[in-house]
């Protein structure tokens, strides 16, 4: 048993707790800016009009960025309580974790070749859970091994 | 103590998260009024009375006595006045004689390099007394010009398909009737305090994007317009 790597995995944990914060604000300042309908209009300040004003920047009415902003509150959490050692949320995270990368794949692709435009705010957000994406595997990768090391020895 | 601490840590960040968005809410509501306040006569909210008419006669579709009026500053560039359209046109079909739509010319130039020739071609198709024609074509199909380089064979195309007198049609593009009418909607928008569009007023009451944006949001809006001014 070598508890530095359960030390690495918590600070992996922290670090994409951290990470998520900025997506969070990120995505805050997306669903605000979508729900006063400044970049969403043509404005002569003008931001994202062309993405958010896109067919795919609602879901049933509520917009995107605000399924994003839970997400990534979600995974704070999850990150939070796995750097503190809950164990059981390390799994879960990687799933939500997994699920948002695919997403944002799927987001990058419609600004790409649907909508042929893209939005600063929204490549941040694909950054950021690029990030999120790689840190949750690497940790998740030491918590693998670290059980390995236990059946092992 | 150690284990509730990452939990007042989430308490603490989802605060954070509501005062955060808080912030950003009333900065951007804040900024929708100084830029409004910029542009020169202020932000009415109500309009009594027209402060600078536009371009006469305005483009007028529906009934000349609907109770409901609504006011359109648009870009023919612009992607929501492009999503805004159907939307409209929903609801012509669904009120009929109750609801007048005016449009007037609201090119962004600064973010579209289109939007000008766009209002200038159907301006000059309105000269021929086809400006609905080719408001409507200009919307429909907004993603095959707005990209191109040069847009004029395409509108071109366009007065043809309407049926239009091809060569007077380009000849009144750059004419000084259009070039008047252009001038005109656009000094009515800034003294109203249009600063993006679509901008839409009904009877003579500036409504928030949000709140016309979806076709049952213009619906609520329309029918508290019809309740105020009677059956």
């Amino acid at each position: 048993m070598k508890p530095n790597r359960n030390r690495r995995a918590a600070t992996l944990h922290a670090v994409a707790a951290f990470v998520a914060l900025i997506g969070l604000a990120d995505a805050i300042y997306l669903t605000i800016e979508h729900l006063t309908g400044q970049s969403v209009r043509c404005t002569v300040i003008s931001g994202c009009s062309e993405v958010l004003s896109s067919p795919y920047a609602t879901i049933h009415g509520y917009p995107l960025a605000l399924l994003g902003a839970i997400a990534y509150f979600t995974v704070f959490s999850l990150a939070t309580l796995a750097a503190f050692g809950y164990r059981l949320v390390s799994r879960l995270l990687l799933f939500v974790v997994a699920l948002m990368f695919l997403t944002t794949l799927w987001l990058l692709y419609l600004q790409a070749f649907v909508i042929h435009h893209f939005c600063q705010f929204c490549l941040l957000s694909a950054l950021v859970t690029t990030t999120l994406a790689a840190l949750v595997a690497i940790a998740s990768r030491r918590a693998t091994g670290r059980q390995h090391v236990v059946t092992g020895d | 103590m150690k284990r509730l601490l990452p939990f007042a840590i989430i308490v603490i960040v989802l605060g954070g998260a509501f005062a955060g968005g808080w912030y950003w809410w009333h900065a951007a509501q804040k900024s929708v009024v100084v830029s409004k306040a910029s542009t020169g006569a202020g932000a009415p909210a109500v309009v009594t009375s027209s402060p600078v008419p536009g371009a006469e006669p305005p483009h007028v579709r529906g009934a000349e006595n609907a109770p409901v009026t609504l006011e359109e500053f648009g870009d023919f560039e612009c992607p929501p006045c492009g999503a805004f359209y159907p939307t409209l046109k929903t609801m012509e079909g669904e009120y009929g004689a109750r609801l007048r739509v005016i449009f007037r010319e609201f090119p962004l130039m600064q973010l579209h390099p289109h939007a000008l020739s766009a209002a200038h071609a159907a301006e000059a198709a309105g000269v021929q007394g086809k400006f609905w024609e080719m408001h409507d074509l200009l919307y429909e199909n907004q993603n095959t010009w707005k990209d191109a380089f040069d847009t004029r064979p395409i509108f071109e195309g366009f007065a043809g398909r309407i049926g239009l007198d091809v060569e007077r049609f380009k000849r009144d593009q750059n004419g000084d009737i259009v070039e008047g009418r252009i001038t005109r909607d656009g000094i009515r928008g800034h003294s109203l305090g249009v600063n993006g569009t679509p901008t839409v007023f009904i009877n003579g009451r500036e409504i928030p994007y949000e709140h016309f944006n979806t076709p049952e949001g213009l619906r609520a809006e329309i029918n508290k317009a019809l309740n105020s001014t009677g059956p």
